[in-house]
């Protein structure tokens, strides 16, 4: 199978060492081919990005990963300062800023608080999708398709063994992104893409993986 | 007479407490030694004797040695380059002596011949007293001390040649042998002589060059410290016995080892473990010269050597100061080159004996010489001090006041005192971000060096009122204290506060005590220059160690805000040591707890600050 998307994974986290689950999801990314594993605190440990390297990432690949645990609803600060220094005036938007146009963009987040506490009527208030609003339109200005979230929820409770699904699940969904077999179309209104990712990966791609 | 225990007991007791009493009245450890010489000698307590001949040989080896350690220093391409000032300055000087000395002796009634001995005789310098002194204070690296040392070095090779060209010079008829004692070799054809002291030196450099390294690998191998030292002082020895077998300095033999030796990986070693018994035979060396003043023949004539050392301290000095200017050493450096190299050398006793024993000097003459020499080299180390607390001080200032640049920068808002490895950071960043800054720096070849690279700063003393009112201070808004000197920065702060309080200061401390020093002037903005430094390569080993980046980073940044903080406090505690070393632990302490816990709460599965949205369920 003909790899088709180059995929980048931005990834986002100040404390690796107290992390439950992002740090089984981060082993072997590096080492999948057409995969760029690209650990921002670990290069910019005192957030001093480099822009010009970051956006010549950004041109080389396809699809955006922004994986990192949902801090005070949004993402650990590196990431804004990221979007700051690097989605510029120019490259990222306005009349010549077309470098991103046509890329996707997908949020993978991990929440302490449960499902349900995401709802209009829950402990949160908001949806994940209403509290990712800022991300979508991130990526909406700078003409990239944003993708449904890939959500884990409730990840103080995740037994080691659910960890591990969802390490495998999370590998066959970046895989499926990478190959172009993911149908994400189906995922459009879910509140995350891992609803029902069965649906979503190609059986043809899920026998394989 | 006296048992060895005995003599040992008396020399280590004369120099552990002549010694530090010299040093803490500023007088420096060559005049220490010399003064316990001069008290346990035979003029005085006669604790010493007739053996002192003997203490002098072994004590010699003390210069052969502290000559094998400045080898180890010098690299050969450092020699190299030192070969214009080694010939140009070591040559003129020692024939210039010559003539000059050789002359106000002719002028005393002297034939030409002899004359001409004592002129070279006394055109020796002491190596030992000099380079120790310069040692001592730092001096060796300037560029008097430079040229001090590559006129001693020329000193120690032009022996050999004096040696050889004394005999000529012979004008009294000896009875028997005496003639002949120079020397194993001196019966040989001066060819045969010649082709012996060559292939000595290149079995040397031979040595030097392919055998030692290996031999020096084999000992270290097997680990037993002791074997490296005796290795080490096998080899100094050795050479030392093969130089004095083909009449060459056994000093200069060591110098070349040592040279070669330099570039090898056992250098530090070697010179950690010949150190100490260079300076111990060193301080041997120094009570064996003041034992060795011959005070009855002084009392006889004392005008005549009183004036006997003074004629031959300044006209060496003459000689000295115009061919360090002739050289391009500026005046104060030319000060120091001539103070330093007054004195009469440790070669002369040697050469003075020679001279005696084939003719060309009487023995009244010469043992009236030797006393002279023994004499300067007693004065010597107050020419230092003299040249330190008199001489100096007055040409720093009266240089600042001649040279000082003039500021063409009025209007700039800041004033950078300071623009070494420091201050010029500083200096180019502020002007990289479009401010202007008036630098000014107190040495002259920094503020050339830095020249060259486009950078530019006005020669001047920041601590002088007008050079701060011409460098626009009236008008700054900040004042950097860059410069290393802790004395001066302070006096400069004050100097700022008193008459320009409207001044920002932003401080540089180069050490913790500089910072609470300045802390108690009421200084804010103080940085210490080490420990920015110092965290971001800590930040490195713990990332080497596999700690996260952003972790690494976090730890360097607490600990540096928990020591300022500490600084804060414990600059309230100073003049209570034990209080401020209590509270200094105690910051210590909490530090470590500080984090430590942040590791732990890292730790946790659940963190509050970073889960907010985590219901508790």
């Amino acid at each position: 199978m003909a790899a088709t998307n180059r995929v980048l994974i931005l990834f986002a986290h100040p404390a690796l060492e107290k992390s439950r689950v992002h740090r089984y999801f981060i082993r072997g990314l590096d080492s999948m081919e057409g995969v760029t594993f690209h650990d921002l605190y670990e290069n910019y440990p005192d957030l001093h990005i480099q822009a010009p390297r970051e956006q010549e990432l950004l041109a080389a690949h396809d699809i955006i990963v922004l994986q990192h645990p949902f801090y005070w609803y949004s993402s650990p600060s590196i990431l804004k300062e990221w979007q700051d220094l690097v989605l510029q005036f120019g490259f990222a938007y306005g009349d010549n800023g077309t470098a991103l146009r046509g890329k996707k963009m997908l949020t993978a987040i991990t929440t302490g608080g449960p499902e349900d506490s995401y709802t209009t009527e829950g402990f949160n208030r908001f949806t994940i999708r209403q509290l990712l609003a800022p991300f979508e339109q991130t990526a909406h200005l700078c003409g990239m398709e944003y993708l449904p979230p890939y959500v884990i929820h409730g990840i103080h409770r995740l037994t080691q063994d659910e960890v591990n699904t969802h390490t495998a699940e999370y590998h066959r969904l970046i895989l499926a992104l990478r190959d172009g077999t993911a149908d994400w179309q189906k995922a459009r209104n879910w509140p995350r893409l891992n609803h029902d990712l069965s649906q979503i990966l190609l059986p043809a791609q899920t026998d394989h993986a | 007479m006296h048992s060895f225990f005995f003599q040992a007991f008396i020399y280590l007791f004369a120099a552990v407490v002549s010694v530090p009493l010299a040093k803490r009245f500023g007088l420096g450890s060559v005049l220490g030694y010399l003064i316990a010489g001069v008290i346990i000698g035979p003029n005085v307590l006669r604790l010493i004797g007739s053996e002192h001949h003997a203490v002098m040989d072994v004590a010699e080896f003390g210069v052969v040695m502290m000559l094998f350690l400045v080898g180890l220093e010098l690299r050969p391409a450092v020699l190299w380059e030192l070969r214009g000032p080694i010939l140009g300055m070591g040559g003129l000087q020692v024939l210039a002596t010559a003539i000059v000395i050789g002359g106000a002796a002719m002028a005393c009634g002297q034939a030409w011949q002899p004359a001409l001995a004592i002129g070279f005789i006394f055109a020796m310098s002491s190596t030992a007293i000099a380079l120790q002194s310069l040692n001592e204070k730092g001096q060796l690296k300037t560029p008097g001390g430079q040229a001090c040392f590559s006129v001693l070095l020329f000193q120690d090779v032009s022996v050999i040649p004096i040696l050889a060209f004394l005999p000529l010079l012979a004008t009294i008829k000896m009875s028997g042998a005496e003639g002949q004692e120079h020397g194993p070799l001196g019966s040989l054809p001066a060819w045969q002589q010649a082709l012996l002291v060559l292939s000595a030196v290149a079995a040397i450099v031979f040595a030097g060059r392919f055998l030692l390294r290996p031999i020096f690998r084999y000992i270290a191998s097997t680990h037993l410290r002791e074997m490296f030292t005796a290795t080490a002082l096998l080899l100094v020895v050795g050479i030392a016995q093969l130089m004095q077998s083909v009449g060459l300095s056994p000093a200069l033999g060591t110098f070349l080892a040592g040279v070669l030796l330099a570039e090898s990986e056992y250098r530090h070693q070697l010179e950690a473990d010949i150190e100490p018994f260079k300076g111990l035979l060193l301080g041997l060396f120094f009570i064996a010269v003041g034992a060795g003043i011959n005070f009855s023949l002084i009392a006889t004539h004392p005008g005549l050597i009183a004036a006997l050392v003074a004629g031959v301290l300044v006209l060496k000095f003459v000689v000295l100061w115009i061919l360090g200017r002739a050289f391009k050493l500026d005046n104060a450096q030319s000060f120091l080159f001539g103070f330093a190299l007054a004195q009469g050398g440790e070669f002369a006793f040697v050469l003075f004996s020679f001279a005696r024993s084939i003719g060309v000097l009487t023995s009244e003459i010469a043992d009236l010489l030797m006393a002279v020499v023994a004499l300067s080299m007693a004065v010597a180390p107050l020419l230092f001090t003299i040249n330190d607390k008199v001489v100096q001080p007055r040409f720093t200032k009266r240089r600042a006041e001649r040279e000082a640049d003039q500021i063409d920068e009025h209007d700039n808002p800041v004033i950078l005192a300071g623009f070494g490895r420091f201050g010029h950071v500083v200096g180019r960043l502020l002007r990289a971000n479009g401010f202007p800054t008036t630098v000014l720096d107190h040495d002259p070849d920094q503020v050339e060096a830095l020249r060259q690279f486009g950078l530019k700063s006005f020669y001047g003393d920041a601590s002088r009122l007008d050079l701060l009112h011409s460098a626009g201070a009236e008008k700054a808004k900040i004042f950097i204290l860059a410069i290393e000197d802790d004395a001066r920065g302070l006096e400069i702060v004050q100097t700022v506060q008193q008459h320009f309080p409207h001044l920002q200061i932003i401080a540089r401390a180069n050490s913790r005590q500089h910072a609470y020093e300045l802390m108690k002037l009421g200084v804010t903005e103080i940085y210490r220059d080490t420990l920015g430094s110092s965290l971001d390569l800590s930040v490195g080993a713990l990332r080497a160690l596999g700690m996260r980046g952003r972790r690494a980073y976090r730890a360097a940044r607490i600990f540096r805000h928990h020591d300022e903080l500490a600084m804060r406090d414990l600059v309230n505690w100073l003049s209570d040591e034990n209080a401020y070393i209590s509270r200094a632990r105690q910051h210590i302490e909490n530090l470590e707890q500080i984090l430590k816990s942040d590791e732990t709460r890292l730790e946790e599965a659940r963190d509050p600050a970073w889960e907010p949205g985590y219901d508790g369920a």
